[in-house]
């Protein structure tokens, strides 16, 4: 596979987070608004971008039995370097995406690709899959944080979409209304595939 | 002797008909609704009205948009749609906005009915999940309560709380019961209170559903199990301590019991189909009503308690399947 189709299917045809159904606990809990989700993806493409380069130039060095144990220990220097980052200067993201920062450790994307892609693969293809990756982690996040902002509290990145007659939908923006707008985004997207077949 | 009666015909179960059709199972539960209606256009006036019919027509507007988009016949015509918005009117303040009972004829028929497959595949009842996703969004509207002006009175619709809310903040502020609450119960039971516009006369209700019971709709397990406990439980807390707790009698004519108990509880498709399991359903309503209202966040817990035993229903009938005839217990 070339490098650009391997930077692409991580954008829609195994998006990690609508395909696959991967990294759901995070991409559940923090896109209560569409900052938070674009905060939470670049956080974790930052992740595992690096956790897939060091990985892929590893590979030959980590023993098998003591791959997993070595792969986490890479992925946690890399979200604390982003949590420290951020903390310095996004503190406001910092605040609101609050646990889940440090959580990106556990999240089974980056494992993932470190344990089905980057510990199989050279360098380059390594960077194309984290980078296609995260990306469309991000995208995921995004979509979904702004629709359930959109209707949850009627604005989008801030700033008010309806009038000031509208009555936010609370509900979106609670834990059952990111279950809710997951699956709904899920219908559309198979629709979508549905129609293009 | 002609050829074809000679031959003996085969066919699965059932083979006797009992003639009842869903059509026709859901217009007499439309028909026992009539009285409770009436009552709330009573007590409530025009505004009771308008969102009755709004619900309805926005149930039976949103069912056949999606059978069409989906490409599947439209059965607006069983009467599901229509009982749907009709218990969702009943479970709403009278003095709803039109775009918030529109909204939840919406979200009863898209996300608590036809995501699943439509009439007989929702695991939840339509009209409570919309109840439910309305009054977590949109708590000011939700709980917005008018005293009752009966019709020719001339008094205007004049904004009160609940008994059960009052109730929760008097025990909040002050530890105790309101005295003058618990005077009222004959009141209550006539439907002359502030509430939902159908929960408020226990006494139409009951009218509504002897009449179920008369046509063999309902049987007494879920009802009798729901009732039953939110007395057994109530009344323990009662003797306990009554200038806390209100008494049993209280908690049965105030809010929606009788509505859940006899309307949203036993609804066919989202609640078990043993016996033994419409028992337990039936308890673990009671005991969830009582500890919510008692204890939670909310002055009224009965749309709660139903909802979670609605997810309860397929362990429910899984372990409580009835034994099959002529197998011995322990070896099936």
């Amino acid at each position: 596979m070339s490098l650009m189709s391997e930077f692409r299917k991580g954008l829609w045809r195994e998006n990690a987070v609508f395909r696959l159904l991967l990294g759901l606990c995070p991409t559940l809990a923090v896109t209560t608004s569409a900052e938070n989700g674009l905060g939470m993806g670049f956080a974790t493409t930052f992740v595992l971008l690096g956790s897939n380069i060091v990985v892929s130039l590893l590979r030959k060095v980590i023993p098998p039995k003591v791959r997993i144990p070595a792969f986490i220990v890479i992925i946690a220097s890399f979200v604390t370097v982003v949590q420290l980052c951020m903390e310095a200067y996004f503190y406001d993201l910092y605040k609101a995406l609050g646990i889940f920062i440090p959580l990106i450790v556990v999240n089974c994307v980056i494992l993932g690709r470190a344990e089905a892609f980057a510990s199989k693969n050279r360098l380059l293809p390594a960077v194309a899959d984290g980078l296609g990756m995260g990306t469309g982690f991000t995208l995921a996040l995004f979509v979904l944080g702004a629709v359930r902002e959109l209707f949850g509290s009627g604005t989008l990145l801030g700033y008010a979409v309806f009038g000031s007659g509208y009555q936010p939908l609370l509900l979106m923006i609670l834990p059952p209304g990111a279950f809710i707008a997951m699956g709904l985004l899920l219908a559309c997207m198979n629709l979508f595939d549905a129609r293009r077949r | 002797m002609n050829e074809v009666s000679q031959q003996l015909y085969l066919s699965s179960s059932p083979h006797i008909h009992s003639g009842e059709t869903t059509a026709k199972v859901m217009r007499a539960v439309l028909y026992s609704l009539v009285p409770a209606c009436a009552v709330a256009v009573y007590f409530f006036g025009l505004s009771a009205l308008l969102v009755l019919l709004l619900a309805i027509l926005g149930c039976l507007g949103t069912e056949a948009v999606c059978q069409r988009l989906m490409g599947q016949p439209v059965t607006i015509a069983d009467g599901s749609a229509a009982i749907t918005g009709v218990l969702l009117a009943l479970n709403l303040p009278p003095t709803s906005p039109w775009w918030l009972t529109l909204l939840g004829a919406v979200i009863a028929i898209v996300i608590g009915k036809q995501v699943y497959g439509g009439l007989g595949s929702n695991p939840f009842n339509p009209a409570l999940v919309a109840r439910v996703v309305l009054l977590i969004s949109f708590p000011v509207q939700m709980t917005t309560w008018s005293a009752p002006a009966p019709l020719g009175s001339g008094l205007d619709l004049v904004t009160t709380a609940t008994p059960l809310g009052a109730w929760k903040n008097a025990v909040m502020l002050t530890g105790q019961a309101p005295v003058e609450l618990q005077g009222g119960t004959a009141q209550y039971f006539l439907g002359n209170m502030a509430g939902c516009i159908g929960e408020v006369s226990a006494l139409a209700l009951l009218i509504g559903a002897a009449y179920l019971f008369y046509r063999r709709i309902l049987t007494w397990h879920i009802p009798a199990a729901f009732v039953g406990s939110v007395v057994v439980l109530s009344g323990l807390f009662w003797l306990i301590n009554p200038a806390k707790y209100p008494s049993p009698i209280f908690h049965l004519v105030t809010g929606g019991l009788v509505l859940g108990a006899f309307y949203m509880a036993t609804d066919m498709v989202t609640t078990p189909v043993s016996p033994r399991g419409m028992l337990l359903f039936g308890v673990g309503c009671g005991l969830l009503t009582v500890l919510i209202r008692l204890f939670g966040g909310y002055p009224e817990g009965v749309s709660f308690a139903i909802l979670l035993m609605n997810a309860a229903t397929p362990l429910i009938d899984r372990y409580l399947r009835p034994r099959t005839f002529g197998v011995q217990a322990g070896k099936g």
